[in-house]
């Protein structure tokens, strides 16, 4: 295991580095951040918004293995909760770096507040999370028809958590850019494209490094529904402009024209929205071409090109329009500093390491996993 | 078959996932209720008489504020206001012809105390409710930091405290909490002030041009001119239905 190793020691460091730079938000304040009065989301709340994506997708496993016992998805399903598990505990992280008075988080739970979306949010995504550990507790011990049971409950959860998050922005009469009923089954379609892509991704390297099967054609499987999720992606994306550029509702077409082409040289998300969108264009065209999609190499970069791209679409680039230019009119753009990206750069390494645990040390239960 | 510890388990959590959203429903509905008996302070602002007021003279609707209130000057992302001035134009955009004479007035703009305020229906621990009087109140020691109502607010009425305000305080009030970094803070429309009877520190400060009431009182002065004359209110369209009108 000595790629393990490897992995470990590049890990580490940066959340040894994540951990410093937080030290340093917490001595001086959210002022170390790029976030300000007019942008006050940033990058925090766009991974978070990501890897709720990422751990709602493991949905598109858990319901065909288990609601329809599709076979080939045997191995992948339990990657899959793992993966879930990885990214709630991620998105927690994102969410407790996020706040300003992080010594009060649980005034969530001591003073709810019921006409809240956060609220709410909260309690799927604990739900959800306690399911997956439950879910993979119990394959591990051996009791499978208990692991289905909680595997099947938690598949209108998996929905929800996306949805509920949808939520938090598209509830919002003020932020005309998020306002849009559309927002909650784009990010489903999303979700399931990036989870998809993912999961090929990590399929893959768990099938290279360890022993567990995987069959190419469950990953092949995959690909198709990341495609189909990232078809449907894009064209709800494309419906969004439409309906507010053709209705030319002023308060929808500023933020759309800033994210095309910049409003009076304030422009730092519009190369990134190009990039986007052209990554996933292409991801589409490689992955719907059999040859291509069969391809390992191309099956990896397309697959590659689908998380990046939804990573921007989903992330800074759903974020931060809807705060430029702010409801009283103000432009002020917003750009992550380096100890933001330090502390994103430590959860992302400390989700990625729980991960490789986590399969690591699944992959040495191969007899449980042949007897599911 | 289920061990014992696996039924107890699925029983608990079968039971909560009942009563649980039925105690919330319960909840929810009992928020709606509320008393029409209760005064409703609102503020006019008399566009013409502010506009001839000196810029000092409206500079002082500010400062007060900022001296009744500990409120730092931080230049930059991390400033924070509770009340500013504002073109006419900036604020009514929908309102005025490009050329309007009154486009270029100074007006004095903070939160609106909305009757349906969209930042006290986002807090997720209630460290921001709207009072009995309604008014718009933050709870700066309950409050988690987590920014949700500035991204609800239609009016960038409120400031978050990027960093420690009290380097950026040149002499504190002691009557009045200094907050910490990491909390939200707005105009509280001086209710520390109107608990002891008397007017928002703003409207005292402004010679007239900005009127305090009780918008539900008929008698009042405050309701007089809103039942006679044209006003504006900021977004109304929104339908957050703001209690700080402009007089035009």
């Amino acid at each position: 295991m000595s790629q393990f190793r490897m992995l470990v020691l590049c890990l580490v460091p940066l959340i040894l580095a994540g951990s410093i730079a937080y030290y340093f938000q917490l001595t001086y304040g959210l002022t170390v951040t790029g976030m300000g009065r007019e942008v006050s989301w940033g990058l925090y709340i766009s991974n978070f918004t990501f890897l709720v994506g990422i751990a709602a997708s493991a949905v598109i496993l858990v319901l065909p293995y288990y609601l329809y016992s599709y076979r080939e998805f045997r191995s992948l399903a339990l990657l899959g909760e793992i993966v879930a598990i990885c990214a709630i505990v991620m998105c927690m992280l994102f969410i407790l770096v996020d706040l300003g008075r992080v010594d009060r988080v649980l005034n969530i739970i001591r003073y709810p507040s019921y006409t809240s979306v956060m609220f709410y949010d909260f309690i799927v995504l604990s739900t959800y999370l306690l399911l997956n550990i439950g879910v993979v507790t119990f394959i591990l011990k051996g009791r499978s028809e208990i692991a289905k049971l909680l595997a099947v409950v938690s598949i209108p959860w998996a929905i929800s958590i996306h949805t509920v998050t949808a939520f938090i922005y598209s509830g919002l009469v003020a932020r005309s850019f998020w306002n849009t009923a559309i927002l909650a089954p784009k990010f489903l379609a999303s979700a399931f494209a990036s989870g998809a892509s993912m999961m090929i991704i990590l399929g893959m390297i768990t099938k290279k490094y360890t022993g567990l099967k995987i069959e190419n054609e469950a990953l092949l499987k995959l690909a198709e529904i990341g495609v189909f999720a990232m078809v449907c992606n894009l064209f709800l994306a494309g419906v969004e402009i439409f309906t507010s550029m053709y209705s030319a509702n002023p308060e929808h077409v500023t933020h759309y024209l800033y994210l095309f082409f910049g409003i009076e040289n304030y422009g730092n998300l519009t190369s990134m929205w190009w990039i986007s969108v052209i990554l996933g264009l292409a991801a589409v065209i490689l992955l719907i071409i059999p040859t291509t999609r069969r391809d390992k190499v191309f099956l990896a970069i397309s697959s590659t090109f689908i998380l990046v791209s939804v990573w921007m679409d989903k992330g800074l680039l759903l974020i931060v329009p809807a705060y430029v230019p702010s409801p009283t009119g103000l432009i002020e753009e917003y750009t992550p500093t380096i100890l933001e990206i330090l502390i994103s750069a430590g959860i992302w390494a400390l989700g990625i390491l729980l991960m490789a645990f986590a399969i690591r040390s699944v992959s040495r239960y191969k007899f449980v996993l042949y007897q599911r | 078959m289920l061990s014992r510890r696996e039924f107890v388990t699925l029983t608990c959590s079968a039971i909560l996932s009942f009563s649980l959203p039925a105690w919330m429903v319960q909840k929810v509905l009992a928020s709606f209720r509320e008393s029409s008996e209760n005064p409703k302070w609102g503020i006019v602002v008399d566009v013409s008489k502010f506009g001839r007021l000196s810029y000092e003279e409206m500079l002082k609707v500010v400062e007060v504020c900022r001296r009744e209130h500990n409120i730092p000057v931080i230049e930059g992302k991390d400033r924070i206001h509770w009340i500013w001035l504002s073109k006419l134009s900036e604020i009514f955009p929908k309102n005025l012809s490009e050329k309007s004479r009154l486009g270029d007035v100074l007006v004095p703009v903070f939160c609106n105390h909305c009757e349906n305020p969209p930042c006290v229906k986002v807090c997720p621990t209630g460290a921001t409710f709207k009072r009995y009087d309604g008014v718009v109140e933050q709870d700066y020691h309950r409050c988690i930091g987590c920014r949700y109502c500035m991204a609800a607010c239609p009016y960038g009425a409120r400031s978050f405290n990027w960093r420690d305000p009290r380097p950026y305080i040149e002499l504190v009030n002691p009557e009045f909490p200094v907050r910490t970094a990491g909390v939200v803070e707005k105009c509280n429309m001086c209710s520390e002030r109107i608990d002891r009877g008397m007017m928002p520190a703003c409207v005292e400060a402004s010679k007239g041009a900005m009127l305090f009431g009780d918008i539900n009182k008929l008698e009042s002065e405050i309701a007089e001119i809103l039942n006679s004359d044209v006003f504006l209110r900021c977004k109304e369209y929104l339908g957050t239905e703001p209690k700080v009108y402009y007089l035009l």
